[in-house]
């Protein structure tokens, strides 16, 4: 099971410490032969244990003609070259075959969305048909139940491995090389996901979460992601308000406030916020960063005070990382700021 | 016979030992959770995730350093340097901050009442040793 929508501590340690282990939990079709594989493993692993802690006692209190049987020249031939190589040949080539499976073929109706790894983060981007970005989002992917998705894996800097164990193998992330992997969900539900490649400092913080709607839901999702854009209420440029937008309930009164700060703060060096002058694509797009489920990659709940102490010391969280804390900033600026970015959904 | 001569100091320090405690009860005998309620407490403080901002008795990580350490709470003066010491105000300020201390630095929490509850209960029952 994977934990409810609701009730979840964090997705990282769901991904790691989950019960029962979700590597061992699939959630779909991707899921199902990594398991089968994995339980094969560990079925192979026993026996040969078995077989080694029997042969061991026979060695030690057996009587003397079995001991002699044991360490004569034909035990050497089956046990040591015979059964292994004939076992481990059979493993290894059903092994491949079925990881090589996993990408082959691409199913024809999959969707199709693009994961980049960073220090220390995922950036994921959705495709069209033709391959065009159609939004940006961060750490957190969106997908309709029973729809294989297609995963163009990339990386920015270093080697990662992309890795949501309730629904596929894990897939490397490499520099100047596109990876492929798919994934599919058969029912709804919150998934957590990690990267499973050392990267270099908070790698144990480097957290992802796929999220498996009905496919209704789905496409509701979308629709509220593509209108929901909180320009109209603080857009501050004269004649570029776009008209159809509506506005987001306001909280409080610090909303252009808070943007302000936003910009004057220079948080807009490294991130973006669609429909503004935020530009910086070094760190996860902020434009829907309101309606995520989590902050600094799958590791902290997404609400106000956590999105304070985020930004006010983000080195106290997850040491090491890119991103400063703003500990330069007043309790009530950085209370301005994750008002206005709680209202980028 | 330098035994006989330490006496006088031996009594006082005594005195001022006796003196020292009466002056407040042991912390743990002021309010005493039900260890039902902690354990709903720590659940509902790592889902809400307090910590991103404060350091917690029980909690390895995150270590939060931008607002105060909860360690020995229950032997803490004030709430929020504010608002007297007790389970029923910690709940309210858990979940409401700002309602319960105008001009609080801490925001509202997605808690419940009950939650909040929960969560003062924990506060309260860390064990100062």
């Amino acid at each position: 099971m994977v934990s409810t929508m609701s009730n979840p501590a964090s997705d990282i340690f769901d991904a790691w410490w989950g019960w029962p282990p979700p590597v061992l939990d699939p959630a779909g079709p991707y899921a199902d032969s990594v398991v089968v594989l994995a339980w094969a493993l560990i079925g192979m692993g026993v026996v040969v244990t078995g077989i080694v802690v029997a042969a061991l006692y026979v060695a030690i209190k057996g009587p003397e003609r079995w001991r002699a049987r044991l360490g004569g020249e034909k035990a050497v031939w089956i046990g040591g070259i015979a059964f292994p190589g004939v076992v481990l040949t059979g493993l290894l080539v059903w092994g491949l075959t079925l990881t090589a499976s996993l990408t082959e073929p691409v199913p024809e109706d999959a969707m199709r969305v693009r994961v980049t790894g960073y220090m220390w983060w995922f950036g994921v981007e959705y495709l069209d048909e033709d391959g065009d970005v159609v939004m940006r989002d961060a750490n957190e992917l969106h997908v309709p139940v029973g729809r294989p998705v297609v995963v163009e894996l990339f990386s920015e800097d270093v080697i990662h491995s992309f890795w949501v164990p309730n629904l596929s193998g894990k897939e490397d992330m490499i520099p100047g090389r596109t990876n492929e992997l798919v994934i599919q969900a058969d029912s709804p539900g919150r998934y957590g996901g990690v990267c499973a490649e050392y990267c270099g400092g908070p790698h144990a913080l480097m957290g992802f979460v796929a999220v498996a709607h009905e496919p209704a839901d789905w496409n509701a999702w979308l629709a509220g992601r593509r209108t929901a854009r909180p320009v109209a209420a603080d857009q501050d440029v004269p004649g570029e308000v776009p008209a159809i937008l509506p506005a987001v309930e306001q909280t409080g009164g610090t909303n252009l406030a808070g943007r302000q700060l936003f910009m004057d703060s220079g948080c807009a060096a490294c991130h973006r916020v669609e429909g503004t002058e935020a530009n910086g694509l070094v760190g996860p797009d902020l434009s829907h960063v309101g309606s995520r489920l989590t902050l600094g990659a799958g590791i902290l709940p997404n609400n106000r005070g956590t999105m304070i102490g985020w930004i006010g010391n983000s080195q106290a969280i997850k040491p090491g990382n890119r991103m400063p804390s703003y500990d330069m900033l007043s309790a009530e600026e950085l209370e301005a700021i994750a008002i206005w970015l709680e209202q980028q959904r | 016979m330098n035994t006989l001569q330490y006496r006088p100091r031996l009594a006082a320090a005594a005195l001022l030992c006796l003196a020292l405690t009466a002056c407040k009860e042991p912390p743990g005998a002021r309010y005493v959770p039900d260890p039902e309620d902690t354990k709903r407490g720590l659940a509902a403080i790592e889902r809400t995730g307090c910590a991103a901002c404060h350091e917690i008795p029980g909690i390895d990580w995150p270590r939060g350093q931008i607002g105060p350490s909860l360690e020995g709470f229950n032997n803490a003066g004030l709430i929020a340097a504010a608002l007297p010491n007790t389970p029923e105000n910690l709940a309210l300020f858990v979940r409401n901050a700002p309602a319960a201390k105008p001009g609080s630095t801490m925001p509202a929490m997605p808690l419940t009442e009950e939650e909040s509850r929960d969560v003062a209960a924990y506060l309260y029952g860390l064990d100062d040793e």
